[in-house]
């Protein structure tokens, strides 16, 4: 029986869960002996021109070597993501444009002595008027780029679909809905963390990262090296959720201050520092216009976005794309339009974050439908079942025009109705709302589907050695391009390899994350690890069992093609004559040869579309308002599983980010752009008590653009989860009247909404 | 996240405490549990240059019953609320006060904060301050000048101010045994390990105040429900005293609610308080 779809426990595990782990912060290296700690002084102005930083005070202080203003720093500014012209320097020099950017840096002989004489730095602001929200931004009253001419980044799109006669406004029925997706912290439990030493002409970074090759290349781009000239490792990373994909201009000067000083140089955020200066996610405000027959046919959808993307438009403006092409989700509708607009704010800039504006797509798209629902009179399940796209097993293009690989939407709906006993809720909802209980029921049902990998077709390079040594007689080493944090990549890949090898997985060791070790590398985001660094690994293992079929063949003294290995022994033979083998450690050393190597790159023709279908249970208090989550029934299809245990983590981290959405988490900033949820006090990061048991259907439909058959698993519960708890919600006081509460459904929220309408 | 420089001294006995207090005068701050103090130090918020360290006095963690008078419970300053909350004498005597304590925050705060310290630092929005309020406890504090004891009615005296002087320390806190006697908790929050956004602790005595039920988070201070109190003491029903409650607070707006709503959560709260307490 093969190792692949079984549930092997993660090998990282001993490791980390006694303390084994090394993050960045943990890293001793001779390179980094001596190294000065770099503290940030951040700007508590959002908006503002700055005319001075006096840093005499803070020189004076003990153990400071050196303090460096953004004026000092000679890098050229790094260009705005879509819009080239919306720069951003290391350290801010003639204006602040958000609360938290960095303003000037400390070098400490310690970390401790830092903060002391940062706290010294005087940082001479005028102020200028904020600009929190799309609203203020899009009024372009206030510009954050004045030689710009406009808070705008970015449009793309149709901006009269909602109105246009054959878009939804000319249908039997229209429904409109303004809402709020709100910014969200992505809370690596390991906050930000770089480490820069020069190492003769080489530059040498350690960083708390999901891709180390994309710190590399932004590195080479800052400092103009040649590319074999800079190295960088992530060690363990604690958490990235998207927010860790690129380098921060925090990770990106350490090698000018480590120039500058002749010596190395360290950073460890605080968490407010996190909070306020990595990117966020999210942070769109979207207006869905929804059209149809009575009968439950939706004919046209059209959603508009306006995406703050922070104060520089980083990753954030490139979301709305990936929003607009996902806008159709499971649906057959003939007529999707979409239209986007990217500002800029004085906030924190935004980023990917756990889906990354696929999340964004869903939820518009799933409440509209709940929304059209309501207003037809129809169950909201019955117009998913009238609306989805039948089962399709050849490419499927939609009205947004995304190319769809495989998928069954009906299937995972009826699984997941079936599973949550869909019927009875609905009865005991209509109970409860007979006997008017305070409490009431609500019941959410949301379908989704997202791309993976994508927009474009990825691909990633892996590679496999096998070497005398080990129990086993010989060891194997895995590298691949992809950066895992968490994910439990290693284990998958080594059960690939043992899969094809005939090797014990524990045989199996994997590097990444180090840009000497894999070269071209891609990352781990975007659920795209497994589905291609794994068929990568793959082709790499194929191809070393090949080379040592054919000196097994040699050895043999057989023709190479009446060769097999067979993987339950690991051993190969004449086909049919198993008695005479050569195991792996007989077949290298009677070659002679210190190991077998081969590197595969595998590059996908198309993305992957993973998908499924939620139902959530909620109660909600309806004299307080509180919201408490009973039952979440998750069915993901994610193509083929090749280890259920590592796809049901991923499940349940992404359903518990996904109802953070729902019911807990938003960054909020109050008027004059200073952050109020600074701290884990004050956002509400969800915890395990607030959530049930997951329930979780499983389905496979494979994919037939990686050789694994498996699509990513990384987003899923997120995508799917948030607007089947945000639908709960809303179902929950339905028949109070209440038509939509934005996210997250708070208490105050929820009671305001039932008050409003019953009043 | 690190707290400006300051000096540490560790006390071995109340005394010592008392005079370590004496020699630092207003700079100085004492560390119990270190759970509200420490937080706001590494915010930057407070910057005491001297911590003189209670927690390892050993005598000040105790819970017994007034020999003479088995009445009144008394409780050492530095008891941590997860001995609170499991002492068998104090789930007997006052249950109130041990399911209180098993409330605050997860299990580290619980295992690292004491009620001393959580009753110096006056947070309106702490649990124990409300509970103590309800159950007419009474401080003591000890000073140069001796020992001396404060009504907890008397004790919270406006935002993080509480009528213990910067020399004192306090030592215990007494509390009259309610065994049998109907409570209720209620604490309003979104996430397990939340503060209150609201909270009412009610005990359903009868004898001299009547009904006691006190107020988290509902104004500057830990406060009691006056309104609702003198209600009940005039025979109102539940609902009409529970009606009451919000009669002279003065609610926060933050994030988690504004003034508006704490108003409406602490009439609901206190209702179904009284009609658990009663039940
Ligand atoms: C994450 C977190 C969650 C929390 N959640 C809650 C919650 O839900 N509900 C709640 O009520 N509390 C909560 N707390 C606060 C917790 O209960 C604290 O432990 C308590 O408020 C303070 O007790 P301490 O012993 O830690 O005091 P410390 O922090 O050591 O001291 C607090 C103050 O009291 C003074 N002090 C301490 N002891 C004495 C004494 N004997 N005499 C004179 N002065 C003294 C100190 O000088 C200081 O000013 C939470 C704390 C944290 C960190």
């Amino acid at each position: 029986m093969s190792i692949l779809g079984t549930r092997v426990v993660r090998v990282e595990d001993p490791r980390l869960l006694t303390g084994g782990g090394t993050y960045t912060a943990d890293v001793r290296d001779p390179r980094l002996e001596g190294a000065l700690h770099a503290t940030f002084v951040r700007s508590a102005v959002a908006h503002g021109a700055l005319r001075g930083v006096d840093v005499d005070e803070a020189r004076r202080m003990p153990g400071v070597v050196d303090v460096v203003v953004g004026a000092e720093v000679d890098l050229p500014p790094v260009p705005g993501t879509v819009n080239r012209a919306m720069a951003r320097p290391y350290l801010a020099v003639d204006r602040v444009r958000f609360v938290g950017e960095p303003v000037a840096v400390v070098l400490t002989e310690r970390p401790e002595q830092g903060p002391d004489a940062a706290e010294l730095v005087v940082v001479d602001v005028d102020p200028l008027p904020p600009v929190v929200g799309t609203d203020a931004a899009l009024a372009d009253e206030t510009l954050l780029f004045p030689e710009v001419g406009t808070n705008l980044v970015a449009e793309a799109g149709a901006p009269d679909g909602a109105t246009a006669p054959d878009g939804p406004a000319g249908c039997e029925v229209v429904v409109r809905q303004r809402m709020v997706n709100q910014r969200l912290a992505a809370c690596p439990l390991e906050v930000r963390s770089s480490a820069a030493a020069w190492d003769g002409g080489r530059l040498v970074v350690w960083c708390s990262t999901q891709n180390a090759h994309g710190v590399h290349d932004a590195l080479v781009r800052a400092y103009g090296l040649d590319p074999a000239d800079v190295r960088v490792i992530a060690p363990d990373v604690g958490g990235g959720f998207g927010a860790k994909i690129g380098a921060h201009p925090e990770d990106l000067v350490l090698p000018w201050l480590a120039r500058r000083v002749g010596r190395p140089v360290r950073w460890v955020e605080t968490r407010t520092e996190n909070m306020t200066a990595m990117v966020h996610g999210r942070a769109q405000v979207h207006e869905v216009t929804i059209g149809g027959r009575r009968d439950g046919t939706i004919e046209a959808y059209h959603l508009d976005i306006v995406q703050d993307a922070g104060a520089y438009p980083a990753m954030g403006a490139y979301l709305p794309r990936l929003t607009q092409a996902m806008a159709a989700g499971t649906y057959a509708v003939d007529r999707v339009t979409s239209r986007s607009r990217v500002v800029v704010t004085t906030t924190t800039p935004v980023a990917s974050y756990r889906g990354a504006g696929r999340p964004e797509a869903t939820a518009a798209i799933e409440r509209a439908v709940d929304l059209f629902a309501a207003e037809v009179g129809l169950d909201p399940a019955e117009v998913r079942r009238r609306n989805l796209v039948p089962r399709f097993d050849e490419p499927h293009t939609t009205a947004a025009g995304a190319t769809y690989d495989t998928g069954d939407y009906p299937a995972a709906l009826e699984r997941a109705l079936a599973a949550a006993g869909y019927e009875e809720l609905r009865a005991e909802q209509a109970r409860r709302r007979e006997a008017g209980d305070p409490i009431a029921l609500g019941i959410g049902v949301s379908t989704y589907v997202e791309v993976t990998t994508g927009p474009y077709a990825g691909s990633e390079v892996g590679w496999v050695e096998v070497r005398p040594g080990g129990d086993a007689g010989v060891e194997v080493v895995v590298g691949t391009g992809a950066s895992p944090h968490g994910q439990g990549l290693a284990t998958a890949l080594a059960m690939l390899v043992s899969h094809h090898t005939g090797l014990p997985h524990d045989a199996v060791r994997v590097v990444h994350g180090d840009t000497d070790l894999v070269a071209g590398g891609t990352g781990t985001f975007g659920s795209r690890s497994l589905q291609l660094g794994g068929s990568a690994v793959r082709g790499a293992a194929v191809e070393v069992v090949e080379q040592a079929r054919r000196l097994a063949a040699e050895q043999l003294e057989a023709a190479a093609d009446d060769v097999v290995l067979d993987p339950a022994t690991g051993r190969f033979h004449v086909a049919g004559t198993p008695a005479v083998g050569r195991t792996w450690a007989e077949v290298l050393a009677a070659a002679g040869v210190p190991a077998l190597r081969a590197e595969h790159t595998f590059t996908a023709t198309q993305p992957t579309y993973p998908f499924g279908a939620h139902v959530a249970v909620v109660e909600v208090d309806t004299e307080t308002g509180d919201v408490r989550l009973r039952r979440l029934v998750a069915c993901d299809d994610a193509g083929r599983i090749v280890n259920p245990l590592l796809a049901e983590g991923q499940r349940h981290g992404g359903l518990a980010q996904g109802v953070a959405q729902a019911l807990y988490e938003q960054v909020v900033f109050d008027d004059d752009g200073n952050p109020l949820t600074a701290t884990f006090a004050d956002y509400a990061v969800v915890s395990a008590a607030e959530l049930p048991s997951f329930e979780l259907v499983d389905m496979e439909t494979p994919t037939f653009v990686n050789p694994l058959g498996a699509k990513g698993i990384g987003e899923s519960g997120t995508i799917g989860s948030t607007p089947a708890v945000h639908n709960a919600v809303c179902d929950a006081l339905a028949h109070l009247g209440v038509r939509h509460v934005d996210m997250p459904c708070t208490p105050e929220r929820v009671w305001r909404a039932i008050r409003d309408a019953t009043r | 996240m690190i707290p400006a420089p300051f000096d540490y001294q560790r006390a071995s006995s109340v005394d010592e405490a008392i005079e370590l207090l004496r020699q630092h005068g207003e700079d100085a701050k004492l560390l119990a549990g270190g759970h509200s103090l420490l937080p706001l130090m590494k915010l930057r918020l407070a910057q005491p240059s001297v911590l003189v360290d209670i927690g390892r006095i050993a005598d000040l963690s105790y819970v017994s019953e007034t020999p003479a008078d088995g009445r009144v419970l008394r409780i050492g300053a530095l008891t941590r609320h997860h001995d609170l909350a499991t002492s068998e004498l104090v789930r007997e005597q006052v249950p109130l006060l041990a399911h209180v304590a098993s409330r605050i925050g997860d299990p580290q705060v619980r295992h690292r904060g004491t009620i001393g310290g959580s009753v110096v630092h006056g947070d309106p929005a702490s649990d124990l301050p409300a509970a103590l309020l309800a159950l007419r406890a009474t401080l003591v504090v000890r000073g140069p000048a001796g020992e001396r004891s404060i009504p907890a009615d008397e004790f919270f005296t406006g935002f993080l101010e509480t009528a213990i002087a910067p020399d004192e320390v306090l030592t215990e806190i007494r509390v009259p045994a309610v065994p049998g006697v109907g409570w209720a908790f209620e604490k309003f929050n979104r996430r397990a390990q939340d503060w209150a956004i609201v909270g009412v602790a009610a005990v359903m005595t009868d004898g001299a105040g009547g009904p006691g039920v006190g107020l988290v988070n509902m104004g500057p201070q830990p406060m009691r429900a006056a309104g609702v109190e003198e209600a009940l003491r005039a025979g109102a029903s539940l609902g009409e005293a529970a009606a009451r409650a919000d009669e002279g607070t003065d609610p926060p707006t933050d994030l988690n609610g504004s003034a508006e709503y704490r108003r409406h959560l602490a009439r609901v709260l206190v209702r179904r308080a009284l009609e658990t307490a009663s039940g």
